[in-house]
């Protein structure tokens, strides 16, 4: 077991004990913040997979900012366990049918997953690097690149017209 | 509107431009005034070393004054309680035995003399109104204490000690006054 | 089996006492911080300030700290005590995780070995600094909604906006000088500006807007709207005491003290010494690493000056000011700043 063996049980281990965190933690203030460190272990395997430009923006955008506006409301609802809405057997039936049929999809998917060479998931190739996937996302996939700004837009366009309403 | 000053400047409304509503200009004017200050003289005394000099018409707490013999000068005459508008002043009188000549300069003296200093203003009636001059307003203030028994002031407290017997501590009590006149 | 030759040791045992001395460092600048503030303040206002404990008053940091370590720790009872403990701890970690990234000179040469003065050169350096910049309004989010009380919660949420707000307009003025710059790593930024003009000359308006904005990050007056004390009896910190409060405090110094080195350095040359050729210098050895690192401690000190400055000299906004001039002001001039940049590098280099 290298070093790097052992900080990807470690990163893995802590990004699933996290993410079991946040469901079970019955303040939604508490599930925020676990839900931050599975952001950080998830950062951490990137880094790993020497894509410190991704694990970085993961930071910057999902735990600097998008959490802190969900920790924002939150804050401002102030759920608690009495506020907790009673849910029938009916839609826990329908909860576990559907996390079943979501759990063999992932699994199909990691099976499939099997068959990708593994030059590309390990530490050698360098496309994680910030000079190699600006390359990449400006030349062979610059159209998809470009509409997902022009869906951004048009996002931001429509919250401006929601809130001026 | 009438103005009671001709200094007030009525208050602008204006819209601000550009360069107004970024702060940074009128930011930096502001630092400039600061950065004056910083190389001015500083206007601090360093307290316990170096005191303030008083004022000429300081009033303080009161004392009870003796003559060059070191006698009593108060004869109990009770026109400093009755000039006193807060009425802190209390007194009571005593004929004056053979043999305490030394003692006191008149017949009469004060056998009690209290000032409660949590009434006292300090206006400095009680000095004017005194025609033996037995009491004056030095330049020391009324220390604090915990309770309201020591505001009350007895005879012993307020006496200037003895210039016969005590001549440094007279002198230091008589105060910074007599040296301050002297040097005008 | 775990091979623990794989590792370097030495190396390792060399990061970890310069992450030590740096950390120690950038503890005794915050000290010391606390007591230039309160002179710089004194004098601005016609004072001498604090000059007991010691010559000057030199001891007064160690008398204050003292002092904090000694008062009575209070966590409310009504509060959240394990998040209690977390933000001012969360606060003062992503403080001092900030200077990982900062290059303090060049290479010294000790012991037949290259010691960088920098913890870690990484290629996305200054990135870095953003990611643990937009972290430590969490220190600040989760102390406030933790004590319970309304009056902390209110300066939690004024604090968390005002850093994601002026997060953008620091980030957009930034990308205009990587444009220039071409490089996220802070060493080689600065590495540029040693050889060739300080970026200051390129980006006036670019560090103008840094520098507004990290005022606006580090909650300085007049961005302290999170600890307005006239307002929100002291804000996000009200409940908290002891050394705990002294975190918070403190988190707030290093802060300063690191943003400052990064406008130093991504403005203002790093290491480089003004009008002095360091390349005809180069036998000069380890005293040319130790000079630079001196002359990059006194641009840094001039930062922390100017931040005293004007916190003694502006009041602070009003929440709609601040807003104002977060997103409807800076945010604009930056976009600007930044197209007109693109535009001069696409012209000059065709």
């Amino acid at each position: 077991m290298t070093a790097t063996e052992i900080l990807f049980w470690f990163l893995s281990a802590l990004a699933l004990f996290s993410a079991l965190m946040v469901l079970i933690s019955k303040n939604p203030v508490h599930s925020v913040l676990w839900l931050i460190v599975v952001f950080f272990a998830i950062s951490g395997h990137y880094i790993l997979l020497n894509a410190q430009f991704l694990a970085i923006v993961n930071l910057i955008v999902y735990a600097g900012a998008i959490m802190v506006l969900f920790l924002f409301v939150i804050m401002l609802m102030n759920l608690n366990n009495a506020s907790e809405p009673q849910r029938n057997s009916l839609i826990k039936l329908a909860g576990v049918v559907a996390g079943c049929l979501l759990l063999m999809v992932m699994v199909s998917a990691v099976r499939s997953a099997g068959e990708i060479s593994h030059s590309q998931a390990t530490s050698d190739g360098g496309i994680g690097l910030i000079e190699n996937l600006g390359t990449v996302l400006f030349t062979q996939y610059v159209v998809p690149f470009e509409i997902s700004s022009v869906l951004f837009l048009s996002a931001m366009v429509g919250a401006v017209v929601i809130g001026k309403k | 509107m009438i103005t009671l000053t001709n200094r007030s400047k009525p208050v602008n409304r204006k819209k601000m431009t550009f360069l107004e509503s970024i702060y940074i200009w009128n930011t930096f004017i502001g630092m400039m005034i600061t950065l004056k200050h910083f190389f001015k003289k500083k206007v601090t005394y360093q307290y316990p070393e170096q005191t303030r000099p008083y004022s000429p018409v300081f009033r303080g707490v009161q004392i009870l004054n003796r003559d060059e013999e070191g006698r009593e000068r108060c004869t109990a005459c009770g026109l400093c309680a009755v000039a006193c508008p807060a009425e802190a002043i209390t007194m009571e009188a005593a004929e004056r035995l053979p043999g305490e000549e030394n003692l006191y300069r008149e017949e009469k003296y004060a056998a009690k003399y209290e000032i409660n200093m949590l009434r006292c203003i300090f206006c400095g009636f009680c000095e004017e109104a005194c025609p033996k001059d037995a009491i004056y307003l030095s330049e020391t203030h009324a220390p604090a204490a915990y309770n309201r028994k020591n505001f009350i002031y007895n005879k012993q407290d307020l006496l200037i000690p003895n210039p016969k017997t005590q001549p440094e501590e007279y002198a230091q009590a008589k105060g910074l006054r007599e040296i301050n006149k002297k040097k005008k | 089996m775990i091979h623990l030759l794989t590792i370097d040791w030495l190396l390792m045992l060399e990061k970890l006492i310069l992450i030590a001395i740096i950390v120690m460092f950038s503890l005794l600048v915050a000290m010391y911080s606390t007591y230039a503030e309160r002179k710089i303040a004194a004098f601005m206002q016609d004072r001498i300030g604090p000059n007991r404990a010691g010559p000057f008053g030199i001891l007064q940091p160690l008398a204050d700290g003292g002092k904090l370590f000694f008062k009575e720790e209070i966590i409310p009872s009504s509060s959240n005590k394990i998040l209690f403990i977390l933000g001012p701890s969360l606060a003062m970690l992503t403080a001092m995780m900030t200077c990982a990234v900062v290059p303090w000179s060049t290479d010294l040469h000790l012991f037949n070995k290259t010691i960088p003065l920098q913890i870690a050169d990484v290629n996305i350096g200054i990135l870095y600094v953003f990611a643990v910049v937009s972290l430590g309004v969490y220190g600040i989010m989760i102390g406030g909604w933790a004590s319970n009380n309304k009056f902390s919660l209110l300066a939690a949420l004024r604090g968390a906006s005002q850093v994601i707000s002026y997060e953008l307009a620091m980030g957009i003025a930034f990308i205009a000088l990587l444009m220039l710059t071409g490089s996220l790593s802070l060493r080689t930024i600065v590495e540029q500006q040693v050889t060739s003009h300080w970026n200051i000359w390129y980006q006036p308006l670019g560090f103008l807007i840094f520098f507004v904005c990290a005022l606006a990050e580090c909650n300085r007056t007049p961005f302290d709207l999170s600890e307005a004390e006239s307002e929100l009896n002291m804000g996000y910190h009200q409940e908290y005491s002891s050394m705990k409060l002294g975190f918070y405090l403190f988190a707030e110094y290093v802060n300063m003290f690191i943003s400052s080195a990064i406008m130093a350095t991504l403005y203002f040359g790093g290491y480089d010494i003004p009008f002095f050729n360091e390349a005809a210098h180069t036998d000069w050895g380890n005293w040319l690493a130790i000079a630079g690192a001196v002359c990059f401690m006194i641009k840094i000190s001039i930062f922390i000056f100017t931040f005293m400055w004007i916190r003694w000299t502006v009041p602070r906004f009003r929440y709609d000011q601040l807003m104002t001039l977060g997103w409807k002001k800076l945010i604009p001039l930056a976009l600007a700043n930044m197209l007109i940049t693109g535009a001069v590098v696409l012209w000059m280099h065709k």
